[in-house]
C-alpha cells in the first residue's frame, strides 16, 4: 500500500495555473522531491518569466526572479555565493530556448553546479499561445495558424539532444509527463539531477513534457492523447547523458 | 484511506482515467471555485497504489494507511 501527503513546500492553495496544466504537476513532483531529501529550508527556487512565474504565489520557500529567460545566469551568481544551497532553475520552453537559449547553453558550458527543470509544452502560454522554438511541425498556435510550417520557422528544437552535445553537463533527461509512470520516473530523474549538484558534480538538466490545454484548444484528457501520439515521437524521453552513471545511485 | 481535498480540485479528471479499479466518477456539485470535482464509488475496492495521487496536478488526493485501531 501507498501513502501519498500533498509537498510542504506547496501552499495550501490551489496553484495559478489552469486546470489539467501539467506546470502544476511539475512543480508538484519537484516538492515531493525536495521534502523527501529534507531540502525544504535549503532550495532556492529561481523563478523565470512566463506561466512558471505563477510558483511565486505557490511555491512555499525561498524563491528569486529572473528576468526573462535569465535564470541560469541569475542561478550561475547565487550558487557560487552560496555553494551549500540547493539550486534549480524552472523554466518554461518560451523562456529557456527561445529568449534564454545564451543563458542555458552558457550555462551547460560552464558545467555550474545548478540544476534547470524545462517544462516543455510547445507553446508560449502565458502570453497567449504562440509559436515556441519547440512547437510542433504542423502545430496550430497563435501566430501559426495553418500549423508550423518547416520552411519558414524551422523545426522544433531538441534541447535535451543540443545541451547533451557539451562536455560539461553531468546528467541531462528527459520524461512526460502524461501517465503517472512518466510522472515516478521524472520524480527519480529529479532526485538524481539534484544529488549530483549537491555532491557538487556539475551541470544537471531535466526537461519535462508537458500540456497546455488553454492554448492547445484541448479538454486535459484530450492533451494526454495529444502528447502520447505527436509529443512523444518527436521529444523521444529517456536518459541522454550519465556522467557519473556508475558513481551515483 | 483515500482522502480528496476538493477545494483543490480543478476538475481535469485525470485521477478518474488513471484509476485501476474505476472507483472515481465526476460529480455534478461545483466546488467554491467553479470546478466540478469526483467522488469515490466504492472506497473498499481501492488498492491505495496513488495513481490518482501521483497524477493529480494539485496535489489534491491523499493516501493513508488504513486505521486499524477498531480492530
Amino acid at each position: 500500500m501507498a501513502e501519498y501527503k500533498r509537498p510542504e513546500s506547496l501552499k495550501k492553495t490551489p496553484s495559478g495555473f489552469c486546470p489539467g496544466c501539467m506546470h502544476s504537476l511539475a512543480t508538484k513532483l519537484i516538492a515531493e522531491v525536495i521534502g523527501e531529501m529534507g531540502q525544504a529550508n535549503n532550495c532556492v527556487h529561481i523563478v523565470p518569466v512566463g506561466c512558471s512565474t505563477l510558483n511565486l504565489a505557490y511555491w512555499q520557500g525561498d524563491l528569486l526572479g529572473a528576468a526573462h529567460g535569465r535564470a541560469p545566469a541569475v542561478a550561475t551568481g547565487f550558487k557560487r555565493s552560496n555553494p551549500d544551497r540547493l539550486v534549480f532553475a524552472y523554466q518554461g520552453d518560451g523562456d529557456l530556448a527561445a529568449i534564454g537559449l545564451a543563458e542555458i547553453m552558457g550555462a551547460a558550458n560552464r558545467g555550474e553546479n545548478f540544476t534547470v527543470i524545462f517544462f516543455n509544452n510547445q507553446t508560449y502560454g502565458m502570453t497567449g499561445g504562440q509559436m515556441a522554438p519547440t512547437t510542433l511541425i504542423g502545430q496550430k498556435t497563435t501566430t501559426t495558424r495553418n500549423g508550423r510550417d518547416a520552411e519558414t520557422t524551422g523545426y522544433p528544437m531538441k534541447m535535451c539532444e543540443l545541451i547533451s552535445t557539451l562536455e560539461a553537463p553531468a546528467f541531462v533527461a528527459r520524461y512526460a509527463l502524461n501517465t503517472p509512470k512518466g510522472c515516478k520516473d521524472a520524480k527519480k530523474a529529479i532526485r538524481k539531477a539534484f544529488e549530483i549538484q549537491m555532491a557538487g558534480k556539475g551541470f544537471t538538466f531535466i526537461e519535462l513534457l508537458g500540456n497546455c490545454p488553454t492554448n492547445w484548444g484541448l479538454s486535459p484528457l484530450k492533451t494526454l492523447e495529444y502528447m502520447e501520439s505527436n509529443t512523444i515521437p518527436y521529444f523521444v524521453p529517456g536518459v541522454y547523458k550519465d556522467k557519473y552513471k556508475d558513481e551515483v545511485k | 484511506m483515500l482522502n480528496i481535498n476538493t477545494s483543490l480540485c480543478k476538475g481535469c479528471s485525470y485521477c478518474i482515467k488513471f484509476c485501476p479499479k474505476k472507483i472515481l466518477e465526476m460529480g455534478t456539485e461545483r466546488n467554491k471555485h467553479g470546478h466540478f470535482f469526483p467522488y469515490i464509488t466504492n472506497e473498499s475496492d481501492c488498492i491505495a497504489c496513488a495513481m490518482c495521487a501521483t497524477i493529480c496536478p494539485e496535489g489534491a488526493i491523499e493516501i493513508s494507511k488504513e486505521e486499524t485501531n477498531n480492530g
